[in-house]
């Protein structure tokens, strides 16, 4: 896949190609891509001259750098007690029948993904959500669906 | 016991405070001074462990060698805490006259600011903010330059030495201790590494005196704190309060009139019964918090509380000590089978013992801290672990 080299090799240009520009290139990748394939990984390795394992290792451990294919928007709700309480079941329920999908899924047209996540740091206007890195607070259902309404409008 | 009233503070997000004024001045004057007012004013790490910050710097700073790193703890990931958000959202600057004056201190000629994924969002109006900071300290002849690393989503990484780890490209997975940090921290050279709040609180001990912040508090938490305070209150946000106050006023400030139970320190934390409200002080010679405070009313289950608890821990375990990864794992499994009658209530004990082992076992404080709250869920509130 040339476009994957073309993007290792710029992103290496930017962060270097030592092991402390790893997490940036990982980073970068999902960034643009949403998730960190197989032959991402393995370009990576190349590029920076180093073990596969080291690289899958690294990206594996952390929860945001999907090694999993995602949809263009990634969904994450908190799901700490906190959100819980105000209501974070309810705002779940409602993106599943809006994009007729189940947490861990991702649409059919490839467009989102739904995720749950540890706490987002905005326990005081919860339930909180992120779609990709932007943040939604104090959900309802009317206003999830709005949000995403309008994402689905914008694709 | 001596404790304190209730008081509302105003010192991290004072306006009273031209940051140039401050970092110019500050930098004027001798290592020593400056050193002698961070010990002299009694402060402690406000990330939760309340190491005094002081001897981190005076550490740091006695060890040899030229490159030195000041870094700045923001994978603010702890349950029910935000108050670092908050921080870099208001004050960013402050946070940069800190680590700028610990660099002094310590001869650190760059300084790197960790922060959480979650936080993405914020990035660019930090770096807007250390455009502007460059070039004033530029002006200064200060040679100080901080950089942003990106996290990504592990609770892990706020363990000092694993968020080095993670700095340095790798997976975020604890080190042994010691050496410590000011010894051997990122690219094992001697590291000064802060919370965000307290290198604010330090770069205004430098404003307004080590005595006038070592008035406030009492004998073992001197100061104030930022508050997360979130769950079952009629006002949840950010609060700066003086530190030594009783769990018993801060519910009749916050509570909604129906608290019965505060978790004090989030998840890691300890969970505290209405009966004991009264007789608990929240500071280090109590009940410590790195700053979150959840409210639970009488409506809530204690056992969905900490099913969540220990859930969370399951998964932000790293998985490098056995202790912490399979205890976790038995921990979930234990309260489920108990609560779904496949486990005698006997067996609670038994998950007991095996949170007491996991505390003195783990490898880092992660694993050591799920005791606490487990223990002080399931002693305060068995019943509704059973029934």
């Amino acid at each position: 896949m040339p476009e994957i080299k073309e993007l290792v090799k710029g992103l290496a240009d930017k962060h270097g190609r030592n092991r402390e520009s790893l997490l940036p290139i990982l980073q970068g990748i999902v960034t643009e891509e949403r998730f960190i394939s197989d032959v991402a990984m393995a370009e990576v390795a190349k590029e920076l001259d180093m073990s596969a394992a080291l690289v899958y290792g690294t990206a594996t451990f952390y929860s945001f750098l999907d090694t999993e294919p995602r949809g263009k928007y990634v969904i994450r709700l908190c799901k700490t007690i906190t959100c819980d309480m105000k209501g974070k079941k309810q705002i779940l329920k409602t993106i599943e029948d809006l994009l007729k999908i189940k947490v861990g899924e991702t649409s059919k047209d490839k467009n989102f993904t739904l995720l749950e996540t540890n706490c987002l740091g905005w326990c005081h206007k919860g339930p909180a959500m992120l779609i990709n890195d932007q943040v939604f607070t104090e959900l309802d259902e009317d206003k999830v669906t709005e949000i995403i309404d309008d994402y689905i409008r914008n694709i | 016991m001596p404790n304190k009233k209730l008081k509302r503070v105003d010192i991290i997000f004072s306006e009273d405070c031209v940051y140039k004024d401050v970092l110019a001045e500050s930098l004027k004057k001798s290592n020593e001074d400056i050193l002698k007012d961070i010990l002299d004013s009694g402060l402690r790490g406000r990330g939760g462990a309340g190491f005094p910050t002081g001897l981190k710097w005076k550490f740091a700073s006695q060890e040899t060698g030229e490159e030195k790193y000041v870094v700045c703890n923001a994978d603010e990931g702890e349950p029910g805490t935000f108050k670092d958000r908050e921080i870099l959202t208001r004050v960013p600057l402050k946070v940069f006259g800190g680590m700028a004056i610990c660099a002094k201190v310590i001869g650190a000629k760059h300084g790197y600011i960790y922060l959480r994924g979650e936080y993405k969002f914020l990035k660019t109006d930090l770096e807007k903010a250390l455009e502007e900071f460059h070039s004033f300290v530029k002006e200064l002849g200060f040679d100080f330059q901080i950089h942003i690393l990106m996290g990504s989503g592990a609770y892990i990484c706020g363990e000092e030495s694993a968020l080095f780890e993670s700095m340095e490209g790798k997976r975020g997975e604890p080190r042994n201790k010691p050496p410590y940090p000011t010894i051997s921290g990122f690219r094992n050279k001697p590291t000064v590494i802060n919370n965000v709040e307290t290198l604010v609180y330090s770069f205004m001990i430098c404003r307004i005196g080590a005595g006038k912040f070592h008035e406030l508090g009492t004998a073992d938490s001197r100061g104030s704190k930022v508050f997360s305070i979130s769950g079952d209150t009629p006002i949840a946000g950010i609060y700066e309060l003086e530190l030594g106050m009783l769990l018993e006023d801060f519910v009749e400030e916050f509570g909604d009139g129906d608290t019965k139970a505060v978790q004090v320190g989030g998840a890691a934390g300890f969970c505290v019964p209405r009966k004991k409200f009264k007789d608990t002080i929240i500071g280090f010679e109590g009940v410590p918090t790195g700053g979150s405070m959840m409210l639970f009313n009488s409506s809530r289950s204690m056992y969905n509380v900490l099913k969540n608890y220990v859930e969370f821990f399951e998964e932000e375990s790293c998985g490098q000590c056995t202790p912490c990864r399979v205890g976790c794992q038995q921990l979930k499994k234990g309260i489920e089978a108990i609560k779904k009658g496949e486990k005698s209530a006997h067996y609670l004990d038994t998950l007991q013992k095996l949170a007491d082992t996991m505390k003195v076992s783990s490898k880092c404080g992660l694993g050591q801290s799920v005791a606490n709250s487990f223990s002080s869920i399931v002693d305060n509130f068995r019943e509704e672990m059973i029934y």
